[in-house]
Parts: structure tokens; sequence; C-alpha cells
């Protein structure tokens, strides 16, 4: 990974093989610079995430990651570069005229309302999309958020108000959700269940980009992954490619 | 016993002005981030224009209960559009230093126009006598007072928990940035919310009216009082501002009638010991780092 002509070369590759597929792209950054004052975090990067797929962002904590979730928002604005939606030019607009146009927000401190129920956490959200999940279809596929629904939302578990960051955008019908780090400081079992409820996203056709310091977890649910150091893109890999190199993964992440 | 009661109740309608007055404030601050250093100056202006309503074209108290929010609803809606809205970018610091000059100007204003020495104003009809309730005589304007303001404050609570502005609102004020990226236009509700905070105070400045000296200076030393109000409930706590405004409004009564050499320090040394206990106040969120 430190062999940059290497690197190259097996970007350029994979990039071509999955170029063949002939995708259609739900979201696609283009060529994206994000700074913080002079210090330049993101250096010309290049993703792209189709309907119904998942696709993580891997890397050490600085490597922008957050940033990139950040910029596709709208929530960090020194940027240069495109990003589009379905076709649509977000980079000019307001993070509230994204979330209307389909980006669903997720961040990593799930972003629960105390002063809100549960249940108007669900409901603050404006409905953007037509394949916006009914609360009846929330609450059957989240029991727990239907038997807390008058609780506070940050009385729940932090399980638990994972499940409803992420069943508010799905109520909402965003067709891109940005998902930082759903897995961080919850128990195995729990987060087996977001898996499932990650795949379940998917065949819904909605995209997923999913920003994962567990590379096991990452591996269980993503189609592609892409490798961000110093706030570049230097691999992609197809997840059978990513699983045989777990070891060397997790090694260069340090973990 | 029956002093003890009637302070009370003046410390309960004194109270209420606080505590509409701070509830303008901490909706303001919630949802803009701006603490409203005019928020003195716009009361003092709710019992001017009451007063000038009376005495130059004979508008009445129940009239100017009604016209003089809605008069200061659109002052509010001037106020954000034409100053505050321009700094909203920049450090808080900007528009606190703004609306303390705007402070200034409208008090130098009021003095100009009217003069030092106050403006007349008379109990409204029907609320100028006294209620005999057991052995206790208690002024019906207070009792009026009082149970006013806790009504339009549990009207504004239950537009904030019922409705679907006031949850927009509780969010804004909560996370301002990941109410955008839910999909609300957080700036759409600015200028409304702006102007309804001011709205209130406005509406405090009638009610005060009767019972004040109606001066260019009486918000002067009642904005110095709501900051502690609004330290004393937590920044940002709608509950804790109503809350904090009677208790404040009840210990400042209790602190003339009993210690009046000390009773403005009373309300300060309250605030002093809620802050060491509670360094985010009666109803403040714990920060979170």
């Amino acid at each position: 990974m430190s062999d940059s002509t290497s690197t190259t070369s097996s970007v350029d590759a994979i990039a071509g093989s999955i170029a063949t597929e002939a995708r259609s792209r739900m979201l696609e950054v283009s060529g994206l610079s994000a700074w913080y004052g002079e210090a330049r975090v993101l250096d010309d990067v290049s993703i792209d995430v189709a309907p119904g797929e998942v696709v993580t962002l891997v890397g050490r904590n600085g490597a922008g990651k957050t940033t990139l979730l950040r910029s596709v928002m709208g929530l960090h604005r020194q940027t240069e570069g495109t990003i589009t939606l379905d076709g649509a030019d977000l980079a000019k607009r307001s993070p509230d005229a994204r979330a209307r146009a389909g980006v669903g927000w997720v961040p990593d401190d799930r972003g629960i309302y105390s002063s809100l129920t549960v249940a108007e956490n669900l409901l603050l959200p404006p409905v953007v999309h037509a394949d916006a999940w009914p609360l009846e279809k929330v609450y059957e596929f989240f029991p727990v958020l239907h038997e807390r629904r008058e609780f506070p939302g940050t009385k729940l578990s932090g399980g638990e108000q994972q499940m409803l960051a992420m069943a508010r955008v799905l109520r909402m019908g965003s067709r891109l959700l940005l998902l930082d780090e759903p897995s961080e400081g919850l128990a195995p079992v729990i987060v087996q269940r977001i898996g499932e409820i990650i795949r379940e996203i998917k065949s819904h056709g909605v995209a997923v980009l999913l920003v994962e310091q567990n590379v096991k977890f990452a591996s269980t649910v993503a189609d592609r992954h892409y490798l961000l150091a110093q706030g570049k893109v230097v691999e992609h890999l197809g997840n059978d490619d990513f699983r045989a190199r777990e070891g060397e993964l997790l090694t260069y992440l340090g973990m | 016993m029956s002093e003890f009661i009637q302070y009370t109740l003046q410390g309960l309608a004194a109270g209420g002005f606080y505590a509409l007055s701070a509830l303008g404030l901490a909706v303001i601050f919630g949802v803009l981030g701006v603490v409203n250093f005019s928020h003195g100056a716009c009361y003092m202006l709710g019992a001017v224009i009451s007063a000038v309503l009376l005495g130059e074209l004979h508008v009445g108290f129940w009239v100017a209960l009604v016209v003089v929010p809605i008069l200061m609803f659109a002052f509010g809606v001037l106020m954000e559009r034409l100053l505050v809205r321009w700094l909203l970018a920049l450090d808080p610091l900007y528009n606190f230093l703004l609306t303390f000059g705007l402070t200034l100007v409208l008090v130098e204003a009021v003095k100009q126009r009217y003069g030092v020495s106050g403006l007349p104003y008379e109990v409204p009809a029907g609320l100028g006598g006294q209620v005999t309730v057991g052995s206790v005589n208690l002024s019906t304007y207070a009792i009026f007072a009082c149970l006013f303001s806790v009504v339009v404050c549990v009207a504004v609570g239950l537009l904030l928990t019922k409705t679907r502005i006031g949850m927009i609102v509780r969010a804004s004020t909560e996370a301002p940035e990941r109410t955008r990226a839910l999909g609300i236009n957080v700036g759409r509700w600015v200028t409304p919310v702006f102007g309804f905070g001011i709205a209130l105070a406005g509406l405090a400045g009638v009610l005060a009216a009767p019972t004040r000296a109606i001066t260019a200076e009486m918000g002067s030393n009642f904005i110095i009082i709501l900051f502690a109000v609004v330290v004393i409930g937590g920044l940002g706590s709608i509950l804790g501002a109503v809350v904090a405004g009677f208790l404040v409004g009840l210990v400042e009564a209790y602190g003339i009638a009993y210690a009046p050499t000390y009773a403005q320090i009373v309300i300060f040394v309250l605030m002093a010991l809620v802050v060491l206990v509670r360094p985010s106040g009666l109803f403040g969120r714990e920060e979170v780092a």
C-alpha cells in the first residue's frame, strides 16, 4: 500500500472492471477537494455509489472519511469538485435542500434529539420520496421504537439510538444513506442487527455510503470499499479482494 | 401571614413579566444563537407604546394587550431582517454588541421624545380594586397579571410541545446543523421566531405598564435581572426560563419586603448558588464535550 505506483494501477484496474458493468450511479463524487482553512483534508477524491449498493470508506483516523460524508451532506462547505445525486448537481445546494433531494444523514453520534420523543425524532424530517417507509412499517421493522415511542429520544440505549437514526432517514425516504460508523461502541449482537438492517435497506434499492473502522463488519455488508489515506483514495477494492486482504488492512489500520 | 401572601402575589406578578420575557429570550437564543441584549428595551417599548396609545390615542389596556405584541412582532421582524441577520454568520459577540447598541439608541430616542419623568398609566377599569380572600386583601391587577402570564406561558409551552412548528423550533434549538441535514429549512423559521420572542418582551411591557413607572430606563435594570433568570433556568431551556422567571420574581419580592437593603443582591446570590451546584442552570442540559 505504501508503493504508490502499484496502488494507482490497482485502482485503475478495479475501476475499469467495475465500470464495464455500466452501473447507474446514485451518488457520484468527482474531483472533490476539501479544506479546513489552509489545510487540505480531501485531495481530488472521486467515488460513486449505485442504487442498492453498499460502499464503505475505510481509513485511519484523520484520513478524511467523515469530512467526505459532511461534504456530500453540505455541512462542510470549503470544497471544490462535483457531487451529483441521481444526476442532479448538489454542490451548490444547502444541506436541507440536499436532504430533500434524497441524502439521508446518520451521524456518528447518532444525532438523536433529547428534547424530542422517539416518535417526534422519526416524524421531524419531511417525507422526500414516494418510497419512504410509512410509520407503521418503521414500527413493524423496529418494534422497540414503537414500544418506546413516547420516550425522550436519548433515553434509548446506544443500539436503539442507532436504529432510530437509521429508521428516521428511511421514514424520510432518503435514496442515499450516509452512515458514519454505525457499529461504533455497540455490542456484537447489536452490530449484527445493524448489519441485517443495512442489508434490508440495500434490498430496497437505497444506496449506502458507510464510514467504518470495523473491517470485519464492513466486509459482511459492503459490495465495494474505498481506502482513504491523507485525503486521497489510495485503494478501490471489491469485497472479495477486501476479504482476502483483511489481515493486511487490519494491520494498516492499526487494529 | 397576610403580608406574606401579598408579597408572594406581588412576586408572582413580577415573576410573570420575567417569565414571559425570558421565554422570548430563550426561543431567540435557541434558534438564532443570539443573546438579545435589547430585550429589556423591547419590554420598555411595550410599556411606552401602551402609555402612548392611552395618552395620545385613548386606546385602552385591553386593546394594547393585543395590538402592542403585534407591533413588537413587526418590530422584531424588521430588526432581524435589517440588522441581526447580517451578523448571524459571525461570532455571536457581534450580535450581542449590535443589540447593546440598539438598546442605547432606543432608550435615548424614547428619552428625546417623552422625557425622563415617566409616562402616566392607569390600572384598567375592573381590575383596579382589591379582592379579599379570607382576611387577606389582594390586588386584583396583580392576580390578573399573574394568571395571564401563566396562561400565556402554558399556551407557548403547548405550541412548542404539541405542534409541528414547536417540534422544529425544539430541534433547531438543540442542534441547528443536524436539523438542516434532516431536510428542515431552519432559516425560514429564524425571522418569525425572532419576532415572536420580541413580541413576548413587548407583552410583558404591556402587563407591567399599570404597575411600574414607565420610563426610558425601565428596561435597563430589567435586562440585568433577566440574564440572571436565564442563567438560573439554564440557557436555552424553555421550561427553565419560565420557572426561573417566577422564582426570581418571588425572591425579589421577599427581598424587598424583608431585607430591603439586600433586595438586589439576593437574586445574584441565588444565581451564584445555582451556578455552583448546577453550572448549566436548573433545567439546562449538561454540556457534553
